[in-house]
């Protein structure tokens, strides 16, 4: 027998009021789980569906003027004649600090070619990463091999040619693989063919006119990115497509803090019932406190054995808010993420926060109980009775 | 020396006007091993003699010595140590805690003394067999009659084996047969070498005592058979 035990035996008998406690610590933290668990798999599903945007920083050479295109209408002055970037400084781009987050690098070279007496803007891409940068691509037919183009919806229409037809371009014989179907974009108007073949067919060998990159920026700051792509690429002009990305992200950071907030009045209200039940739970037993004193419990051990108890309710609060916290969350992904369950895993760092966060609040909250507890007079106590 | 002093006891509940004189100027002494009975009317001050023998009340004045230890000048968790070494309580309504079992009842007071769980048990077991108890350990106060709960506060009394016991109206909840079950027990155990102190109503009860310490308005108004 010990104060550990008289504690254990005390929340047993009196059930109802440890239940209470225990609800009442074990909605806080359930709450706080939920909206933690809720907030990182909402940051990790729009991660994912930043991923299909495509390209969220793009490189392009360095130049004095200013464009004058606006919304796919050009009035002149595109400035083809600006310096290239040299292809093997993007590899640089693989070892900056955040290349983690490099989840694609698509080099891009332009050129104006004449086909079927139409000039026609041909771009040499890199079809393996377009899958990354471009996920919305959809090609009738196959990728192109060495020898192969794709063309643009529209592209495709004006030259009047099919999946299969051959093409001359630059005096070399081409196959058209596929032909890519609308986009919306700029990009039904464009041959595509292999970068290599582009800068052959160009005379722009290791030379790329742009480049574009996915970012994935969940644990970086974008701009810090764009920092290290210009610190490697020197001649080149880096930006990113902020209002994506940001835009997101600060939807995502107002709802933290929203979810903070509302995890600290949900805290503070379980606190609120650990410490009204705890009194009402100290004031119920002044005979036994009466006694306990009277028989040599030191102040020490009175306080001791009320904590122990708010220790224990508070622990198993802690476990069971994780539990309930988890299982919100799993139900609330599938009704706010529009895949339908964005995947959620029991996180080791969640319960161990959970328990230590349920075990500091009862703890905190029983202070001042175990406080008056451990204050009372055993002469008074036992002629209180 | 005698074992108990009371030097000049005086008790003074509230101030000025409200002021009440529990205790007025109280000098009396117990030696090692005898049993004394506190006799008095009720509101004549005998608890309150009770509470201050039992380290729990500071009198207003006066001096209050144990084994030539003056208690009220120890602080206060010392004096909880002393307590707990020292004395043994039986209270008048048994205050047995009623979620622990009969053992873990008696076993209370060994609950803050660095001894191993089966020490304490046994320690307990023997209580409650000098209590004649044995094969009730398990049960739960509120499964065992007022006179076995009596018989429980006594061994949670006696299971640290203390110098001095102090009973407040032991029997005053039991029939008559208990009653005298009961004193014998106080007997016995004083044989044994306790010293106790018991305040009764009962003048059969005080005559198992052999002395008697009569308390009218606050005073001591006879310390002798």
């Amino acid at each position: 027998m010990n104060l550990r035990d008289i504690a254990f035996k005390n929340l047993l008998r009196r059930k109802a009021k440890a239940l209470f406690v225990l609800a009442g610590l074990a909605i806080g933290v359930s709450t706080v789980v939920a909206l933690i668990s809720f907030v990182d798999a909402m940051t990790e599903n729009i991660n994912h569906k930043l991923e299909k945007y495509g390209a969220n920083i793009l490189i392009v050479p360095k130049t004095e003027n200013l464009s004058l295109t606006y919304g796919g209408l050009s009035l002149g002055g595109v400035s083809f004649e600006m310096q290239e970037i040299r292809e093997q400084d993007l590899i640089k781009i693989r070892s900056i600090k955040n290349a983690a987050n490099v989840a694609g690098l698509g080099p891009m070279v332009f050129g104006v070619v004449n086909v079927e007496n139409h000039r026609v803007l041909l771009a040499g891409v890199d079809f393996e990463a377009n899958w990354i940068l471009k996920p919305w691509w959809k090609i009738d037919g196959t990728i192109p091999g060495e020898n192969g183009v794709v063309l643009g919806s529209e592209t495709a229409a004006v030259l009047g040619l099919n999946q299969g037809s051959p093409v001359t371009i630059k005096g070399r014989q081409l196959i058209v693989s596929g032909v890519l179907k609308p986009t919306g974009s700029q990009d039904d108007q464009l041959i595509f063919m292999p970068l290599k073949t582009a800068q052959a067919v160009l005379n722009k060998e290791g030379l790329v006119s742009m480049a574009e990159v996915a970012a994935l920026c969940k644990d970086c700051p974008i701009d810090a990115m764009v920092k290290q792509i210009s610190d490697v690429v020197p001649g080149a002009k880096v930006m990113a497509i902020q209002q994506v990305v940001k835009g997101r992200m600060e939807a995502l950071a107002q709802f933290k803090k929203f979810s903070y907030g509302v995890s600290i009045v949900v805290l503070l209200v379980g606190s609120l019932v650990v410490l009204v039940t705890m009194m009402g739970s100290v004031r119920e037993r002044t005979e036994e406190i009466g006694i306990f004193r009277a028989i040599g419990f030191r102040k020490s051990h009175v306080f001791k054995i009320v904590l122990l108890e708010a220790g224990f309710i508070s622990a198993a609060a802690g476990i069971l808010g994780y539990i309930t916290g988890f299982a919100l969350t799993k139900g609330a992904m599938h009704f706010f993420s529009e895949s339908g369950g964005a995947s959620i895993q029991p996180s080791l760092e969640l319960v161990g926060g959970a328990l230590a966060l349920a075990v500091l609040v009862g703890l905190m909250a029983s202070v001042y109980p175990a406080y008056l507890a451990s204050r009372m007079d055993p002469n008074q106590a036992l002629n209180a009775i | 020396m005698s074992y108990i002093r009371a030097e000049n006891l005086s008790k003074q509940y509230g101030s000025s006007d409200a002021a009440v004189m529990a205790l007025h100027n109280m000098d009396f002494t117990v030696e090692s091993g005898e049993f004394v009975s506190i006799m008095g009317e009720s509101g004549a001050g005998k608890s309150t003699l009770l509470s201050i023998v039992g380290a729990m009340n500071p009198p207003s004045s006066g001096k209050f010595v144990v084994d030539g230890i003056d208690v009220y000048r120890l602080g206060s968790e010392k004096r909880t140590d002393f307590r707990r070494e020292f004395i043994g309580f039986v209270f008048q309504s048994f205050h047995l805690v009623p979620y622990l079992t009969v053992v873990e009842n008696v076993m209370l007071p060994l609950t803050t003394v660095k001894v191993s769980k089966k020490r304490k048990r046994v320690l307990a077991e023997e209580a409650l067999d000098q209590v004649a108890l044995a094969g009730k350990e398990d049960r739960l106060p509120s499964q065992i009659s007022g006179g076995e709960k009596e018989r429980v506060a006594i061994a949670r009394a006696i299971v640290n084996d203390p110098p001095v016991i102090l009973a407040d109206e032991p029997t005053g909840n039991l029939d008559s047969t208990t009653t005298h079950e009961i004193m014998g027990l106080f007997q016995r155990l004083n044989q044994e070498g306790a010293t106790i102190l018991m305040v009764t109503h009962s003048q059969d009860c005080a005559a198992y005592a052999k002395r008697i310490l009569r308390v009218s308005d606050g005073r001591l108004v006879e310390k002798d058979i």
